[in-house]
Parts: C-alpha cells; structure tokens; sequence
C-alpha cells in the first residue's frame, strides 16, 4: 500500500493560485480522491462530500506503510510458515531426533524396533486425539487417562466377571468413557466452571470410581477373548504392528478428516479462537463445547479397548501416566494451549517424539532419565514456539 | 448518489418497527419504553450518552438479548427473537462492536461462519463435507459486489489484517447475508480517518442497494455525514428522531445531553 508516495500534495503544489485550491482541498473531496487512487480506489468517494480532515494522512501513512513494507527478515518468514503449518516444527524434531538416534544406535532404525515404538505409542496417541479436541476449544483434560482406564476395566470385568459378550462389553465400556466425558462437558457449559477445576475434580471422582469397582483386582481375559482383538497382530512384510496401532491410525484419519473439512471442526476452532465472536456469528457455544467433550469421550474409548488389548485385561493401575503423557504429546506436536490452532496430526508426531526419546537413549545405552529431561525441555520449547508464532502479523 | 427520498420514508413500509421495548437489569432500566422505525433505503443512526441505552436497544433488535416487554416488526408482521440466528433468519444482520470475527480462520471462512455450505452429492450428506472452493468464490463475489478492495486474499488469516480490513470483513459478512436490514455497532469507533471514511462509503453502499442500516455511532460528524435520520436516546428513551437537514450537531448534542428538549429546538 505505499504506491500512492507521490500524489498527495500536488494539486497545491503544481496550482500557483494556491488561495482558493488550499481551501478546497480541506473541505471537499479532492484530498481524499488523491489520497484512495492507489489500489484503495474503490473508497474513493466520488462526488460525496467528506468533512473528514485527511490532509495529514498521507506523509504519515506512507512512512508508516513503507516501515510495513519493509523486506521480510528470515525469521519472520520462517514464524509465517510454522504459523500456517503449527504441526510442522515437532515433524523437523521428529526427524532430527529419528537421524541422531539412527547414529547413536544401529538397531534404531529396523523395522523391527519402530514396530515396538508404534505398539508402544497405541494408547497414548489415542488419548491425545481427545485431549487435542479439547485443547482446541482453549480447554484441558485431566481426566482422560482416568476415564479411560475406567472404561477399559469395565470391559473387561463384564466380560470376565459378568460374562457378557466381548463386543457388547466393548460398547458398554465406550458408552461409560462417552457419559464421563459428557459430565465433564456438562460441567464445562451449564455450570461454567473452567475445565482445569472440572477435569481436576472429576480425576480423582473417575479414578476412585475405578478402584471401588476394581475392588484391587486385576483381570487378565482369557486368551483369545474378543476384547484382545487390539493386541491381534499385523505384519506388513517384518513391520509387526497390532490392530490397535490401526484403530488407532483410523482415528486420526477420522477426527483430523472432520477438524478440517466439516462445520464441525471449523466451529470448534472458532470457539477455542474466540468463543464470544462465535456466540455472536451464530454458532451454539456450549453444543460445540459439549460435542468436543464427548467426541474425546469416543476416541478415550478407542484408547481405553488398546489398552485392555496391551495390558491382557483390567488393571486399575494401568496408565497412571497416560493422562499427563497426552497433554505432552499435544503440546509438543504444536497444538496451541490458548485454543484455536493445532492439528491432530502434530499429536501424533508429539507422542511418537516421545516415544522415539525413549526408545533411542535406551537403545544407545542412557540413563532413561534423561528421557524425562528431554520431555520437559521439549515441552517447553514446544510452547514457547506456540507463543512466538502466536504474534504472527502478515 | 443516494436512493433517498428527502421526506420519502414516510410513504413507506417500515422493515423493522420496535414498539415499547423495555428492558430491565435488576432494578436498572435499560429501555424504558422505546419506539423505532427503520424503513428500507435509509441510515437511521442511534446516538445516545453512555448509559442512555444504544447497545440494549441494539441488542433487542438483533436477537442477542430478549426484551422484557415490546413486540418487534419485520415488513408489518410480528417477530420474536430468542438468539441472534432467529433475527438472522429474519434478514437482520448485525456488525458488533467487537467484530465478531474468529482471528484464526481465513477471510472466506468468517464470511460463512455458521452458514457453511456443504458439498452436493455423498461427499457433504454423508461426509459432511464443506466446499471450500464454493464458499471462497461466493466470497470473492460478495467482497466485489461491495466494492472492498482492501480485501486482497481471501486466504489470509482475520488476525493478520488491520483494524480496518477485520472491520470491512464484518461488513462484507452482514451485507453480504443482509437481507433486509443491516446493524453497526459503533463500527468506526477503532478505527483511523481513513478506515473510517471506508468503511462510512460501505454504509452508503449498503443503503443504496435497498437495505435498512442502524447506525450506532459516537461520532457526530460521521453521523450527520450519512445518516438520512437520527434517533436519539437519553437515559434509556428514545427522546426524538431528527435528521442532519433540520437540526445541527448541538442540536443533537443538546437533546441527547438534555440540555434541550426536542421541542424547544
């Protein structure tokens, strides 16, 4: 927009009878036509009187529009693109991480060790779909791991202790994780409360729900069972996955298909960017909220069925850590923790990071603590990149 | 340059008639009664102290509160709004104060913002699919037709844009669905000389095509500059409708400050 430099103050300068062209210019339109003849000229009001004073307009704009127009620095090109693209710095860090650890440890990268860290990462990348719709709407979830050991121990008890078909069991189990998640959802829309003190209270309702019903047992299905389905082995030539490492693909084909091609998903990026802005461009807040809530209910589910799958059965114990493990993953995979921006895909990537931090320091012989300090230093300059990006201005 | 009617309106049907909207908060009186004609082809701004009730009677017009008492018309027969979709259903299209525009999605995605078309065929009825493609050349073809040439790329992000250009997005998107009657709220308060005198060119625009504008706005002389009639409130009344011909801007000023009563103008 600095294109218009060199009009401004002609009409003054080129007219010798200054008197009476000086006072027009101040009062009518001719200041403001030169002033919009460059692209802007379709605001160019022809004929109507603006009483408007622009004559200072110009000089300043056009210092200010040059400033503006200034060459793009590297950096600011690079904050552009990541700003377009949030799920690509943690796919460079992946990449990185996959090339170093390649050279730490020949037995990194075969077949045979990312078929282990596929398996490995089954679960919490399913949890991480839910927590990524969630994140979405500017909320969080604490009690996803919660709801899902739940749902899984409800499987399996119906089916060991209840003998009620494995199938059946499965979808009763899911229908618990959808119900917990919609009382999260309730308690988020009707009753207003912010999500950390929602998911923070029903953490621990959830978890102690599990053990009462758990009575401290553990139940290990018999082999073969229905519910072991997940764990089924696939081999695609001497890559060994599991059905749920593809239940858990389908999932992130499913909910990233619906982010970023129905009004659904455009809406839950809406709410999450601004929820009043969307109350008012006529989306229904709380119903997007409260679908958010029960679609991670779904995909806690899917997790809740891989885990019965690894672990054999119910253990109440199981996946203490998965809950903390998904907000890492989203956060890492470059979803925005103040709602709005992120995609699902980076959620992966984020716990496949994970993953690969665990799996390559212990193949190149490092104390596994280590992987825990990478965690955290990649948290946060997971979410420092989040803030950078965030003051993006084109 | 307009399509107005110097003493037209009266021959006309109005588009939208409130009549004795009263609206409480608590014990605080919002609206105390208040009476407004807009008729089709015309700017009627609102002009009003702080407090004398502008953005609740705004506010009842489009859907985003409900009066306690007072009935509402649209071209002669009775509405009620419960959400702002009710007053959208109706042709009534409101610019808030606050924008309204999600800063993440791109321009053509605010513009369909809860009105998203689907694509034909299996891909949208069971898929659920949006057609991007369709809704960005609809909303190339709105921002053309409203002659916004500050809106380059219809890709790029709300949040990158100027305070202008968010405002000319919010415009485009009520003039674009407007059917009948278009509401600014305050729609140049943030905004430079020129925006201003940009986004004043967009409700002339809007007029000229047909529509009813409400025009709420602080600025005197923006006000005086387009608007065909003036509806003043003070203290939750509306205490007179003038137009920039009769009256001047102390006139208003006086009226709306109480300082004058209409009559002893």
């Amino acid at each position: 927009m600095g294109r218009r430099a060199t009009i401004p103050r002609r009409p003054i300068c080129t007219r010798p009878s200054a008197a009476s062209g000086t006072r027009r210019h101040s009062a009518v339109s001719p200041p403001i036509h030169g002033l919009c003849s460059g692209p802007g000229a379709a605001f160019a009001i022809e004929g109507i009187p603006v009483t408007t004073q622009m004559d200072d307009g110009p000089a300043a704009a056009t210092a200010a529009e040059e400033f503006l127009n200034r060459p793009t620095t590297v950096g600011q090109r690079v904050q552009a693109v990541l700003h377009r693209q949030p799920a690509l710095s943690p796919a460079i860090v992946l990449v990185l991480a996959g090339f170093v650890f390649m050279l730490l440890s020949n037995r990194f990268l075969t077949l045979t060790n990312l078929s282990l860290v596929a398996q490995q990462v089954a679960v919490v990348g399913s949890l991480a779909v839910g927590q990524t719709v969630i994140i979405l709407t500017a909320g969080i979830d604490l009690s996803v791991g919660a709801v899902m050991v739940l749902s899984s121990l409800v499987m399996s008890k119906l089916a060991y202790d209840n003998h009620v078909p494995g199938a059946l069991a499965l979808l009763i189990g899911a229908a618990v994780a959808v119900l917990a998640q919609a009382v999260n959802g309730v308690l988020v829309t009707k009753i207003k409360l912010p999500p950390f003190i929602v998911t923070l209270g029903t953490l621990s309702i959830f978890t102690a729900i599990t053990l009462i019903y758990a009575k401290g047992q553990t139940i290990q299905l018999q082999p073969g069972a229905f519910l072991l389905w997940s764990a089924k082995s696939v081999s695609i030539g001497s890559l060994h996955l599991t059905t749920g490492v593809l239940m858990m693909i389908a999932l992130y084909i499913v909910v990233g298909f619906a982010l970023r091609y129905t009004a659904w998903g455009r809406h839950l990026y809406s709410v999450g960017d601004d929820a009043e802005a969307s109350r008012l461009a006529g989306i229904q807040v709380s119903r997007v909220l409260l679908s958010a809530y029960m679609v991670a209910g779904l995909a806690i589910a899917v997790g809740a069925w891989i885990l019965v799958g690894r672990v054999g059965g119910g253990d109440p114990n199981s996946g203490i850590n998965a809950n903390l493990e998904s907000i890492t993953a989203v956060v890492i995979g470059g979803t925005s923790l103040f709602g709005g921006r992120g995609r699902v895909i980076g959620s992966l990537i984020g716990a496949l990071i994970v993953q690969v931090f665990d799996n390559g320091l212990a193949l190149a012989g490092f104390d596994p603590n280590y992987q825990v300090l990478a965690v955290g230093v990649l948290v946060i300059a997971a979410v420092s990149v989040d803030q950078w990006i965030r003051s993006v201005k084109a | 340059m307009t399509g107005v009617n110097d003493g037209g309106p009266t021959t006309r049907s109005p588009v939208l008639e409130a009549k004795g909207l009263v609206k409480l908060f608590g014990r605080v009186v919002g609206l105390a009664g208040v009476d407004l004609t807009l008729y089709p082809g015309e700017v009627l701004a609102v002009i009003g102290d702080n407090g004398a009730g502008k953005s609740t009677l705004i506010q009842c017009l489009s859907g985003a509160m409900v009066p306690d008492e007072g009935g509402l018309l649209v071209d002669g027969s009775e509405v009620t709004f419960k959400r702002p979709q009710d007053a959208r259903a109706a042709g009534i299209e409101t610019v808030y104060q606050t924008l309204a525009v999600a800063p993440a999605l791109d321009i053509a995605s605010n513009l369909f913002l809860a009105r998203e078309i689907r694509r034909k065929g299996p891909l949208g009825s069971i898929l659920r699919m949006l057609d991007t493609g369709e809704m960005k050349r609809q909303a190339s073809d709105h921002i053309k037709r409203l002659g916004i040439s500050t809106l380059q790329n219809i890709n790029q992000a709300v949040e990158t844009l100027s305070g202008g250009q968010r405002q000319a997005v919010a415009v485009a998107r009520a003039g674009a669905f407007g059917g009948k009657v278009v509401i600014l709220d305050e729609p140049t308060a943030a905004l430079g000389v020129r925006e201003t005198a940009q986004v004043l060119k967009l409700v002339r625009d809007l007029r000229d095509q047909g529509l009813g504008v409400i025009l709420i706005s602080h600025n005197m002389p923006n006000v005086f500059d387009v608007a065909d009639r003036i509806h003043i409130q003070r203290l939750g009344r509306g205490v007179g409708v003038i137009t920039p011909k009769t009256h001047t801007m102390e006139d208003a000023v006086a009226i709306m400050t109480g300082a004058r009563t209409l009559n002893a103008v």
